[in-house]
Parts: structure tokens; C-alpha cells; sequence
């Protein structure tokens, strides 16, 4: 008789239980489901590593399992928003934005269709998994894309809050989220609204601007820096798209130099889009883009990774001391 | 006729269109428009409706005067096909166009936008059935595959796809690009019931989809192969296979027209 594998195993994890952090993912879709929207929601081979599974379980009938296809995946999800469903369909945030981006085009932003996508393990969160599985350019794609709407949440109260705001919104909406595992920056219940900013400090010398995974990290390491006496604002960009531009132009306007942080590459995606408003406006406030510099990252443990990229709070320290340090 | 004829009018306001393709499906729109699908007159957004989807969006110049026909926009809307601002293009756009079930232009998604609606429908409890025509060299595209996977495997039973099998893409016959057959057994391997028929012979197309979107008792998609011929209704388009695309001058319009008007259909 086979010995059942221990708990602390590896593969008895991965097989039969599911990150808790993701957990969050099916809890915002069920609270849709009780308030009476149609949410139909989709996965391909991988309900248990953005937490769905629970969702399948509770709402069988609302639930496709797509199998290992996403194009087809996203394209269904485009045909069942034209008959009536709420469609939120999932997968790792490389696949769904490299792989989908012209279904995502075509057959959801192009026809105007209210789909959720949810690209989950953003970033260079997946670790050793490899460059593959690493989405360092989903934001540039997807924010290039007309009609879509994107969004990184910072932890998984912020992503059932705009979950939630989904419901009543029109267009389609990308939702670039972790694997779960980033600490809270908020509390349940927080609330959220497409296109606006959260600003939790105000500084003079140097305002930071983080996004998704990097608004905890980023908020720790502002802290630590007003801490030692310098004045660093700190802003999380919640939506990359709509850009909040009122508050980019406010901390422009109050700080002597920006500070972009992001799970990205440096080009296209936060800092990118900051810097467009920077121009557009004739800032003359320095903007500097910290992120991965325009290459493919390393394979490595995750918190190995954002060590390596200066993207866990020590390194945004350190990246924003030299930059405050800097005349 | 109708069709055909109006094919021609339009593509002569654009100066280039993709004739031979909507004369191989033109007796499948006819069947399914005027016979087949569940529609109301002057109502393209019934929710009840049945929903039809082109893989080869090319053809839509053709489907165009059949939902004016049908009163789902003005006639006159066809006088401007692909003007500046027109809601009518090369290929069929649901944001602008009543009555178009799904947009397309890229080769391949149709198939799994009908598998979706199939799936929401379900959900519903809306008994509408989805047909989904492809090209033959539509077959081509993996997303094809992914979709006739998924379909069988959830038991779609209200999903028909039909393959306009005219043998021609732009690149030259299907079976010297990249040969599809034997097409029947991959579908059948795919898990669809598989039918034959020739797509010019109304009244069995017509038989044929009407007993599909009648048969409840069938567990899985359909798939119906309407072997057909590219340019069919003008034979020096049915013989040159280089009409994919093209532009007939006056002269070359009149002959087209005058064969049009001698055949039954």
C-alpha cells in the first residue's frame, strides 16, 4: 500500500490545494455571483495555480475548464460575453497577454466586449520556471491595445475590491495580479475606482510610483526613507490604464524628482506611461524607471529574483537612496 | 441569384473584393437566412435568434444584402460599402453592422467565439443554435483544432460548424498549400458527427441543416463538409483559381451578370 505523500511535500501541495492569496481571485468572482451577475469563468490546465478551482467547485455550471488552449479560451470568452455571460477567464499573465494578445485585440477590445482577463504570476513571480513563464511585457502589450482597460492590483482585498467595481464597468478589463503570495497592503473591504490613484505619502524630494506586486515593497522602502529623514512620497498606480494623470501631474508637481517601480520591463509598461505624461505636459521633474532593464530575466527562486532586480524593498531602498543621493 | 448579383454591384463601388469566395457560400447564406436559422425580421439583437459566424470574413460583402434583405439595416447602407465611414467593409464588424453575430478578419477565432456563445447559451437556457462557417484552408489554423477539441468535449450539441470546401486559397489549391484531408475523419476524430453535402444544391443544404438544428437528441457539435466550387455561377472564375481576389472591369461584369441571371438559383 502506497504511502499518501506528506504535507509539507512539494507535489502534495501543487496537486490538491490551492495558494491561499489566490483564493481571493474566486472569492471576488463569488461575491458577483451573489449579487446576480452572470459570471461565467474560464481557466486552461490551471484552476489550481489561480485559485478558480475553488470557483469550479462552488458554480460547476459556471465554470469551463479550456484545457491547455488559450486562444480558444479567450476567443469563447469573447462569444459568451455576446450572449449574455459575465466572462472571467484566467491564466499565467505571459501566456494570456504574449500568446492571446491578438484574440485579446480582435475578438475583446476591438468588438468592445466586457471580458475579464486575469494574468496571473505576473512579473518575474514564477521564478525558476523560467524566462518563458516571466511576463515582463504584458503591460506594454495590453496598454497599447484601444479599449482595454488595465489594472494591477497590490494584493488580493484591492483585486476583490476591483472585482467588485467590475461589475457595472463597460469595457474589457485586464487584470494583471501576483501568484498569491504578496503581503497586504490593504484591508477587506478596501475600496477601489478604474482610474484613480491611491496616494499614501506625500514627499518633496522624491515621490515613488509602484504598481501591483511593487506597492508593498516600494511602500516599505519609502517608509524607511522618510524614516531617515528624507521626504519620499509614495503612490500606487492601480490602473496602468487609464493612467491617473491628475495624479502623476500632482506629485510632479510637488516632488523634485518621480520614481516609477515595476515588475516589468522598463520600457512601455508604468514607467513608460508616467513619462508619457511627464512629456506631454512639459514636466521638466527627472523620472527615473526603475524595473527590468530591457532584457530577459534570469531563471532563480522569486525572492532571489527580486533581490538580483533591486525590486524587493531593500532594493527600491537602495535604488531611491542613490537617486535622492544624486544631485 | 441575388447574391451573386449583388456581390457584384458592391465590389464595383469597392474595386476589389473577394468574389469567388461569397459564390461558394453563396447557397449556404441563402439556406441558413431564409430557411434554417431561428430570426426575426427587422430584430438582428433578438436574443432568441440564432447566431451565424464567418472564419472567412472576406465573404461578407456577400452576407451584407441578405441582412439588409432581412430589414436589420437600411438598403441604402449598401451603396456605400466601404466608403469613408462606412459601416461595411471587407469584413463583417459587429460594432457596426446589425445583424453581424460576430466580427472577423483574423483567420481562425470563429469557430471558438460559436463555442462560447454555445456555452453562455447553455448557461441560459437559450435554445439558440450557432453555426460557424470556416474555409477549408481556415483548417490550417491550430485555434481550429483547440475549438473542435473543446466543443466535442463539452457535448455542444447546438454548435454546427459548416466548411465551405471550395478548394482554394489565396496561395493556390488547399491541397498543394498545405493538404487538410482527409478532412471528415479528422473531425470525426475530434469527437463531431460528420455530414457531406453539395453546397450548391439548395434543397439538400437546406434539408440537411434544418434536420441538424431540429436533432435534440444529438450529443455532440456537427460538422457539415459543402463541397463546393470557388466562383461558382461564373465559369471563367470557376476555372481560374487566381480569383481570390479581384476587380471585374464593366465589360468583364456585364458577361459575369449575364450568366448569373441564365442559371435556376
Amino acid at each position: 500500500m502506497h504511502q499518501p505523500l506528506s504535507k509539507d511535500s512539494w507535489q502534495y501541495r501543487g496537486l490538491n490545494e490551492l495558494t491561499p492569496g489566490l483564493n481571493y481571485l474566486s472569492d471576488g468572482l463569488a461575491t458577483l455571483v451573489e449579487a446576480g451577475y452572470p459570471v461565467l469563468a474560464g481557466s486552461a490546465d490551471l484552476q489550481y495555480s489561480n485559485g478558480l478551482a475553488r470557483f469550479a467547485k462552488k458554480y460547476p455550471e459556471r465554470y469551463t475548464q479550456f484545457g491547455i488552449s488559450e486562444q480558444n479560451m479567450v476567443s469563447a470568452a469573447a462569444g459568451m460575453a455576446t450572449a449574455g455571460g459575465m466572462p472571467f477567464v484566467a491564466t499565467f499573465a505571459s501566456f494570456l497577454a504574449l500568446l492571446c494578445c491578438e484574440q485579446i485585440r480582435m475578438d475583446i477590445a476591438y468588438c468592445q466586449l466586457p471580458v475579464r482577463l486575469i494574468g496571473h504570476h505576473a512579473g518575474i513571480s514564477l521564478g525558476f520556471y523560467g524566462t518563458s513563464h516571466h511576463a515582463t511585457e504584458d503591460l506594454a502589450i495590453m496598454r497599447s491595445i484601444a479599449n482595454l482597460t488595465v489594472v494591477a492590483p497590490a494584493d488580493g482585498p484591492q483585486l476583490v475590491a476591483a472585482i467588485q467595481a467590475s461589475a457595472e464597468y463597460p469595457q474589457p478589463i485586464y487584470f494583471r495580479i501576483g501568484r498569491g503570495r504578496d503581503p497586504q497592503v490593504y484591508e477587506d473591504g478596501v475600496p477601489f475606482a478604474f482610474g484613480k490613484a491611491i496616494e499614501h505619502l506625500s514627499g518633496e524630494e522624491l515621490t515613488i510610483i509602484a504598481c501591483g506586486s511593487m506597492v508593498h515593497p516600494a511602500l516599505e522602502a519609502a517608509k524607511r526613507l522618510n524614516a531617515a529623514r528624507w521626504s519620499v512620497g509614495m503612490i500606487d498606480m492601480a490602473t496602468i490604464k487609464p493612467l491617473d494623470r491628475e495624479a502623476v501631474l500632482r506629485a510632479a508637481g510637488r516632488s523634485r524628482k518621480l520614481m516609477t517601480v515595476e515588475e516589468h520591463n522598463v520600457l512601455g509598461g508604468l514607467g513608460g506611461a508616467v513619462a508619457e505624461v511627464l512629456a506631454d505636459e512639459g514636466c521638466g521633474v527627472r523620472l527615473l524607471r526603475h524595473g527590468i532593464k530591457d532584457e530577459y530575466s534570469l531563471i532563480a527562486p522569486p525572492s532571489h529574483l527580486y533581490a538580483h532586480y533591486q525590486l524587493d524593498a531593500n532594493g527600491i531602498e537602495a535604488v531611491a537612496l542613490g537617486e535622492l543621493q544624486r544631485n | 441569384m441575388f447574391i451573386r448579383l449583388e456581390t457584384i454591384r458592391l465590389i464595383e463601388i469597392a474595386k476589389t473584393g473577394h468574389y469567388t469566395s461569397v459564390f461558394s457560400a453563396a447557397e449556404t447564406f441563402a439556406a441558413l437566412y431564409y430557411d434554417v436559422m431561428r430570426l426575426q425580421r427587422g430584430n438582428p439583437a433578438w436574443p432568441q435568434r440564432d447566431r451565424f459566424l464567418m472564419g472567412k470574413g472576406h465573404a461578407a460583402v456577400g452576407l451584407f444584402p441578405v441582412l439588409a434583405d432581412l430589414d436589420f439595416f437600411p438598403t441604402s447602407w449598401l451603396d456605400q460599402y466601404t466608403r469613408l465611414g462606412s459601416p461595411l467593409g471587407d469584413h463583417p464588424d459587429m460594432c457596426k453592422v446589425p445583424g453581424i453575430d460576430f466580427s472577423s478578419g483574423s483567420i481562425g477565432h470563429a469557430l471558438s467565439n460559436g463555442l462560447g456563445m454555445a456555452l453562455a447559451g447553455r448557461f441560459h437556457g437559450n435554445d439558440f443554435t450557432t453555426f460557424v462557417m470556416l474555409g477549408d484552408g481556415e483548417m490550417q489554423e491550430g485555434q481550429v483544432w483547440e475549438a473542435a477539441l473543446g466543443a466535442a468535449h463539452h457535448k455542444l450539441n447546438r454548435l454546427i460548424a459548416i466548411v465551405d470546401r471550395n478548394g482554394y486559397q489565396l496561395d493556390g489549391a488547399v491541397e498543394d498549400v498545405i493538404d487538410i484531408e482527409p478532412l471528415d475523419e479528422k473531425w470525426r476524430a475530434f469527437g463531431w458527427e460528420v455530414h457531406h453535402v453539395d453546397g450548391h444544391n439548395l434543397s439538400e443544404l437546406t434539408a440537411l441543416l434544418r434536420r441538424l438544428r431540429a436533432d435534440d437528441q444529438r450529443t455532440r457539435p456537427a460538422c457539415v463538409i459543402a463541397k463546393t466550387v470557388k466562383g461558382k455561377g461564373v465559369h471563367y472564375m470557376e476555372t481560374e483559381p487566381g480569383w481570390h481576389l479581384g476587380y471585374l472591369t464593366p465589360e468583364d461584369a456585364k458577361r459575369a451578370i449575364a450568366e448569373i441571371k441564365g442559371q435556376e438559383i
